[in-house]
């Protein structure tokens, strides 16, 4: 599926939702089912600290695609961190540069890309942009 | 007498709105609070008809504006019962009002080798400044700590304080913990050693009554903004005996004698403080605020805000996995917690759709985090216009959040 496919499915699933409560929930069951990542990906060079809740992020390049591994102390953030992963990870740089996480906005989180939120989860799609943009140079260069 | 809340919330329109479809429950008070329409209309109206810049011109509107501006810092010295209205200098807030203290107070009396001391419960504004200055001048900066209860251990003052400490810099109530650290008692230590003391006030001008000449304290910073008055405005007392040996904080207009290019000599007090355009329209708005919480009976207020804390407490006791940082036998204000399992971002967005205003995260003191072990806490600060009713559903909207996770 392409990142936009994969977009549409996740509209899909939340437009089941009436009440914000039962969205939360759901994001938070994510958060809850998304598997830990190992305690040597949560170090100080992998935070992306936002006010609120930490997010650490890491990245490993092989075959054209960048494979993302993050995780987020906050339950809510962490739902949609996995969210960004089922997008972006395992993608090729290009598809990550041109595409923008819509769905956010699309299933009524748009308050958690605002920049007031310091939580970390804008912070992380801008870091996941920048190292698409430098894979795609390194790349270039071969 | 009981005050009549119901009566005072028509004062504050802000109250009266619905948030993503709820009624909105206001407890981040200690952030800053709501302001009565009484210093909404003296602000505007002032704005609309008054407006000039103060102490420069002999025309009408400027004579006006200086009046104002000199009847609000009245205003904040009788609030505050200081001796003259020249140890009433007018800042931006409670933080630059203790830099201005860190930094002219270091300037005149702290040398290589000198000490400063600080407690282990003030807000970064009332540590960062004194850090600073500490680097600058080559001084030593130290901290009194507290316990688990957040009281602070005040046996520990005395063999803190030597020779060499030059100032003592406490909180009057902390931002995280809510205790009302005794403030009599280390002023009165401090001055046995001839220590000056700096009380951060920004939690406490909002809940008690100052008499700094009673207290003592050789400095008193508080904000606007956290006592019903607009932001960007508050002030610093200072006794004159050691403003007048501190050098000014700032270079400008207004604060000056006399300038030449080869020496300037600078104003009285408290004008050698403060330099440039003051905020003089937020000056008589904080000025207006005061007239607002003196026109309330203030003995009832406060004892109401005490129920009001003391109700609180009760109620989120009663949640199991619930816990309280900060126990101290004499609180204001606010509770600190933590919900066990529960991540304080994600409480305070769920809280935030039911309508509750609450402030989550570091709260500006990493190292009362770093005493309880958390990266995190949710506040919740109350004013005299919370209500019953009000801590009520946040309790029972706790009980069904925290059954989400």
């Amino acid at each position: 599926m392409t990142i936009d496919e994969i977009q549409q499915e996740i509209v899909e699933e939340f437009s089941g939702f009436e009440d914000w409560m039962d969205k939360y929930a759901y994001l938070i069951e994510i958060g809850n089912e998304m598997a830990p990542i190992d305690a040597k990906y949560k170090i100080e060079s992998n935070l992306i600290r936002g006010c609120q809740s930490r997010v650490w992020l890491q990245q490993e390049f092989t075959d054209g695609k960048i494979k993302f591994i993050a995780e987020s102390d906050a339950l809510i953030v962490k739902g949609l961190v996995a969210l960004l992963l089922r997008i972006y990870s395992n993608r090729t740089p290009k598809e990550i540069l041109e595409s923008e996480p819509r769905f956010i906005d699309e299933i009524g989180l748009r308050q958690h890309l605002s920049p007031t939120r310091s939580n970390g989860l804008l912070a992380m799609v801008k870091q996941m942009k920048l190292y698409a943009l430098a894979y795609e140079k390194i790349s270039a260069k071969k | 007498m009981i005050p009549d809340i119901s009566k005072i919330r028509k004062d504050f329109p802000i109250l009266d709105q619905k948030v993503h479809g709820k009624p909105l429950i206001y407890f981040d008070n200690a952030a800053t609070s709501q302001r009565p329409i009484q210093v909404i209309e003296r602000m505007d109206e002032f704005s609309l008809r008054t407006n000039a810049n103060i102490h420069r011109a002999t025309h009408y509107l400027a004579n006006k504006t200086t009046e104002a501006f000199e009847a609000s810092r009245e205003t904040v010295r009788q609030y505050i019962n200081a001796a003259e209205a020249a140890e009433v200098i007018f800042t931006h807030g409670t933080t630059e009002s203790i830099n201005l203290v860190a930094f002219s107070f270091g300037e005149a009396f702290i040398n290589a080798g000198d000490e400063v001391i600080v407690t282990e419960m003030e807000h970064h504004a009332n540590i960062v400044p004194w850090q600073m200055m500490c680097e600058r001048r080559g001084a030593v900066l130290k901290v009194l700590p507290f316990n688990d209860n957040g009281e602070l251990q005040i046996e520990l003052l005395d063999s803190l304080i030597t020779n060499k400490t030059k100032i003592l810099a406490v909180a009057h109530v902390s931002n995280t913990l809510g205790t009302v650290n005794p403030i009599r008692e280390i002023i009165l230590k401090a001055h046995l050693k001839n220590v000056p003391v700096l009380i951060d006030g920004a939690q406490g001008a909002p809940h008690f009554k100052i008499d700094v000449q009673e207290l003592a304290c050789d400095f008193y910073a508080f904000s606007g903004h956290k006592l019903y008055g607009p932001t960007g405005i508050g002030a610093l007392y200072g006794k004159r005996k050691w403003l007048d040996k501190m050098p000014p904080y700032m270079g400008g207009g207004e604060m000056i004698d006399r300038v030449t290019f080869a020496k300037t000599t600078y104003n009285q007090l408290p004008y050698k403080f403060e330099a440039g355009t003051p905020n003089y329209v937020g000056a008589i708005g904080f000025s207006a605020a005061i007239k607002y919480i003196q026109s309330l009976d203030r003995q009832a207020i406060i004892a109401y805000e005490h129920d009001l804390l003391t109700v609180a407490t009760e109620k989120l006791k009663q949640i199991e996995g619930l816990k309280i940082y900060g126990e101290a036998s004499v609180k204001a204000g606010l509770i600190c917690f933590n919900i066990e399992g529960v991540h304080p971002f994600d409480l305070g967005t769920l809280l935030d759709q039911l309508g509750i205003a609450v402030r989550t995260g570091r709260l500006c003191a990493d190292p009362v985090m770093d005493h309880y072990g958390v990266e995190n806490m949710v506040r919740a600060s109350f004013a005299f216009y919370n209500t019953f009713d009000e801590i009520n559903a946040f309790y029972k909207a706790l009980i069904r959040l925290k059954a989400m996770f």
